[in-house]
């Protein structure tokens, strides 16, 4: 999916042809490349766009959507050979290839600004590698436990707030002949998430992001410990079967033909749920459940960004657009449930009156005390990702493997982490 | 013939080869037939869990009015044209003159180089993956068609050069003597003498290349991104991206896709055949 | 006669020596190509396999520590060590592509009406992109809906869940690739069945010889050449399965469909692949299995060449 679409200074002058310029005037020519492919998001990252090209009429504005998957792999051809002024990506981790290789642009001064300090303080960390930042965030989303109301009606449950809860609904759940979660595991990320949440309530944050960042054996019992929860959900036989071979849409049907009960996912879910019909009256939201009553709550909430390519041109005019798409003004629109329908990264945006953006936004601002994650593929280095993920995949289908899995990835940690 | 012809045996035999033939080739292509079926479904037959069974109405038309009037297919589709057209006019261009060479003198290092260009099409694409793609980089050719049509006719060069010299060799070779005795030059007779007695040779060159090119997947995806440039074996993944789950578009366009080399298949088939015999590798 | 007379200098020692110079001048631009595009990449790759490189910065050197973690990967049986066993099971499983190919081409050896049409229909599935096909057979094999399980329920077998078993993906994969290598051996074969000799035959069938028996002793020598190209084409078939792979599974369930040429893929440019030395690596072990096959498909050319 890749369209250019030209936003000509001459309509744009006209429209603003009694406007008084902001600043400085910017001039020449801004590429933008999003991997925002899906048509929600797209329209709005070129609504927005089109904002900030009525605001700086001298600016030739050039903005490229490609497919997100293909964006992937893409992004180190274009920040090397042809690079964009502006360029979308990952927070974490997921950045920290670019930023070692010199080829993402250090943007702390931004961060200097009074405005950006102040609206941006909740998104520095995930974009601050060495103590610098490398780009802006412009949405981030919660992940939890999307469920059918009615079928929890239907069998008397109410949402757990306990693993004890949580595994006896399952009971239930699947005594009704249900499975308590879909899930399609075949492109791996998915399996990551269930890790997070089970590894995060099991062991904390803190241990989390040292497993994450290789200080842990794999091998340590209380890695073991975060399986072993695992394993009471798979053993009574929690998730679909085959989920290994769909994807994670292909998993949404179970769900709405009410096959299964609930799914862990990001709020992107909630869209093609209430597209394949179901009501908010059948669809409902819980956070991931309490394990070790010890442990403080803590969540992902994967953070999208704004990079600027360390081989970009127009540096000023893209500086410049990152201070509009952070602007508390712009969050608010572009996060609102017509277009993104996730949840603004500036302190001053108001978040929009959907229930599950509302509920996501008081779970993370005032019930994840423990910290908040970006997700297992971002947080861990991407090798590392990959050989863990699979070994997700590989012990919700085998889970008696668990011993041979974990010295299977012990020997990734030595090699990866040098 | 072996064996034995069926037209000297029983009637019975007979009667059961004749029908035997039908129900065999539909098995042969049922996968092919499933995708058929599911590409004039409408979508809410595959809600409804009706996969198999008749269509509740034929959607035909709007399945693959979507593939072609709401997708990025149709570019996909020019892409390849203009992909696989290029390559296989500079393959077959450059083969001629190495098949000529080859076929023709006798050197020293013919046979070598014959064989080089043999093993060269041998040899697995991940040994050139990297190198290539960082070339095509510094050519400022990534994501270009121009950049994946000059490594299609370098590569195909291998086996197109394995296939010209093999035809020229089996040539009247005194046709070639007798113009030299008359003192016509070399360039003269590759285009005047040799090139014309080839005409089978390239069109069955071209029916191949032309395929193969078309179904490349790998480069594709190695040296292209996006509508602008990439194929249609590479577009129908971002294709099924976009609609992902929904099988009968996915279906409809993977028989858009397919579609050209079918055609060119039926067209040619004579040349076809004639150019797989002489031992072509995909 | 050939070149422009106003300088005869140049004329006359082109033409003393043009059969000697002609050639090179029709080689070189195929020279040239194919050195750029294969030659040359060849020995960058191998140079490649002992630098560490994540395509983005600097690359190090490292000798041949790619080459030992392989090494260590193949010990520990884990990616590497599976990719390989893959790659064999592929080879030996794909060459069952050659008696279903002349399988078929003997079915279809007669003159019956409207023969031809079946020939080209049974060839189909050789025209189809490997992509397709792919997709095709992915959607055979699906657990929830595919063809392959509503027909197992017929006669009260499965669910079977091919795609997502470790152990049944890759021979669910080189199904899918059978399918059009079978076509193309067929063809082979087919052709090859025209040339046969009739006069061999009958006198075969004067010796009582029939079905298998002549088969063996008759006809299949006189295949040889046909079988021997489409054994070049199947072996070079099976050690290049990339799109069948990278379509139906991405080397999953947990890594279990990997071959070298998908894996080599995954570590270098995949979503999570940064390392372009170690699939330099990949890409060489994977070179040089061909090239034993290479070998011998050039020195069985070689000596028909000196037979001639």
């Amino acid at each position: 999916m890749l369209s250019k679409m030209k936003t000509t200074a001459a309509a744009a002058a006209v429209a603003s042809a009694f406007a008084v310029p902001a600043s400085a005037e910017l001039t020449g020519d801004l590429t933008i490349f999003l991997d925002t492919s899906n048509p929600a998001p797209r329209a709005t990252m070129e609504a927005m766009i089109g904002r900030f090209g009525e605001k700086h009429p001298g600016l030739n504005i050039e903005t490229t959507v490609i497919d997100r998957e293909a964006y992937k792999t893409q992004i180190r051809n274009f920040l090397t050979a042809d690079a964009p002024d502006v360029a979308t990506w990952y927070a974490a981790n997921r950045m920290r290839p670019y930023v070692e290789a010199g080829l993402f642009e250090d943007v702390s001064d931004l961060y200097a600004e009074p405005a950006m300090a102040e609206g941006l303080a909740s998104t520095k960390g995930a974009l601050t590698i060495d103590d610098k930042q490398w780009g802006v965030a412009y949405t981030y989303y919660q992940w939890g436990v999307y469920y059918r109301k009615d079928i929890f009606a239907e069998l008397g449950l109410s949402e757990p707030t306990t693993w004890e809860e949580e595994k006896a609904n399952c009971g239930k759940i699947v005594a009704s002949g249900r499975a308590c979660y879909t899930i399609g595991t075949k492109y791996l990320w998915t399996a990551g998430g269930w890790f997070d949440y089970l590894n995060m309530r099991t062991n904390g944050f803190d241990f989390h992001m040292d497993l994450a960042a290789g200080k842990v054996s794999w091998e340590d019992d209380r890695v073991k410990q975060t399986f072993m929860n695992w394993k009471e959900l798979i053993d009574m036989g929690g998730f679909i079967a085959d989920h290994q071979t769909y994807s994670w849409q292909e998993a949404l049907p179970f769900m709405v033909k009410g096959e299964a009960a609930a799914y862990l996912m990001g709020n992107f879910a909630v869209a093609p749920l209430r597209e394949a019909g179901l009501t908010d009256d059948q669809l409902d939201f819980y956070q991931f459940v309490k394990i070790n009553p010890d442990v403080a709550l803590s969540e992902d909430a994967p953070t999208d960004t704004f990079h600027i390519p360390a081989n970009a041109k127009n540096k000023e005019a893209a500086r410049e657009f990152l201070r509009f798409a952070t602007s508390a003004e712009e969050q608010t629109i572009i996060n609102n449930g017509k277009n993104l329908g996730q949840l603004p990264v500036n302190a001053g945006s108001s978040v929009d009156d959907d229930k599950f953006l509302q509920q996501g936004f008081k779970m993370l601002s005032t019930n994840s005390t423990g910290g908040v994650a970006q997700f297992w593929d971002r947080d861990a280095p991407a090798e590392m990702a990959k050989v863990s993920m699979e070994g997700f995949q590989e012990f919700m289908v085998k889970p008696d493997q668990l011993d041979k899995i974990l010295s299977k990835l012990e020997r990734a940690r030595g090699r990866i982490y040098k | 013939m072996f064996p034995k012809p069926i037209e000297k045996q029983s009637a019975g035999a007979q009667f059961a080869y004749k029908s035997l033939l039908p129900v065999a080739l539909l098995f042969w292509l049922a996968p092919l037939l499933a995708v058929a079926l599911f590409s004039i479904k409408p979508d809410a037959d595959f809600t409804a869990g009706n996969y198999w069974g008749v269509p509740s109405s034929f959607e035909g038309f709007t399945n693959y009015g979507q593939v072609f009037f709401n997708s990025d297919m149709p570019q996909y589709l020019l892409n390849s044209f203009m992909i696989t057209i290029p390559t296989v006019i500079g393959a077959v261009a450059l083969s001629s003159m190495t098949g000529f060479a080859l076929g023709v003198y006798k050197f020293r290092s013919n046979i070598w180089i014959f064989f080089l260009f043999v093993a060269g099409n041998f040899v697995p694409f991940q040994i050139l993956m990297v190198p290539v793609r960082d070339l095509t980089l510094s050519l400022g050719l990534y994501d270009t068609k121009a950049g994946l049509v000059l490594f299609h006719i370098a590569f195909q060069t291998g086996f197109c050069t394995l296939f010209m010299r093999n035809f020229i060799r089996a040539l009247p070779y005194e046709l070639i003597e007798a113009a030299r005795v008359e003192g016509v030059s070399e360039i003269r007779i590759f285009w005047y003498v040799v090139l014309p007695l080839m005409k089978p040779a390239l069109a069955a060159l071209s029916v191949l290349i032309f395929t193969f090119i078309w179904n490349d997947y790998f480069w594709a995806i190695v040296l292209t991104q996006g509508p602008d440039s990439q194929p249609v074996t590479a577009g129908i993944t971002s294709f099924n991206a976009q609609f992902r789950a929904a099988y009968h578009m996915m279906s409809a366009g993977s028989i858009v896709a397919a579609l050209p080399p079918v055609a060119m298949f039926f067209l040619m088939q004579k040349h076809f055949i004639a150019g797989l015999t002489l031992g072509a590798v995909k | 006669m050939t070149v422009a007379s106003d300088i005869p200098e140049t004329e006359s020692w082109f033409h003393k020596n043009q059969q000697k110079i002609a050639p090179w001048l029709f080689l070189a631009p195929g020279i040239l190509f194919f050195a750029v595009y294969v030659i040359i990449p060849i020995f960058q790759s191998f140079n490649l396999s002992l630098y560490e490189w994540d395509g983005l910065g600097k690359a190090e050197y490292v000798g041949f520590s790619n080459y030992e973690q392989l090494y260590w990967e193949y010990v520990d049986r884990d990616a590497f060590f599976i990719s390989l066993k893959n790659n064999v099971i592929w080879l030996f499983m794909y060459l069952l592509a050659i008696p279903a190919g002349l399988f078929i081409a003997l079915f279809l050896n007669q003159t019956v009406r409207g023969i031809r049409i079946y020939k080209s229909l049974f060839f189909f599935p050789f025209v189809i992109s490997q992509v397709v096909v792919g997709l095709v057979f992915s959607w055979f094999y699906n657990p929830s809906f595919g063809l392959l399980n509503t027909m197992l329920d017929w006669v009260n077998l499965g669910p079977v869940n091919v795609l997502g078993d470790e152990n049944l993906v890759t021979y669910g994969i080189i199904i899918a690739g059978l399918w059009p290598q079978t076509a193309y051996c067929m063809i082979l074969y087919l052709t090859g069945l025209n040339a046969v000799d009739p006069e061999q035959i009958e006198a075969g069938r004067l010796d009582g010889a029939k079905g298998v028996r002549m088969l063996w002793h008759i006809i299949l020598p006189q295949l040889r050449p046909a079988t021997f190209i489409a054994f070049v084409v199947t072996i070079i078939g099976a050690l290049r399965s990339f799109d069948l792979v990278s379509i139906m599974t991405e080397g999953g369930p947990f890594g279990s469909s990997r071959v070298l040429a998908y894996y080599m893929f995954e570590v270098a440019l995949s979503e999570y692949g940064f390392r372009m030395g170690y699939g330099a690596a990949i890409a060489v072990v994977l070179f040089m299995i061909m090239m034993c096959f290479i070998a011998y498909f050039l020195w069985s050319m070689y000596r028909e060449e000196k037979g001639h």
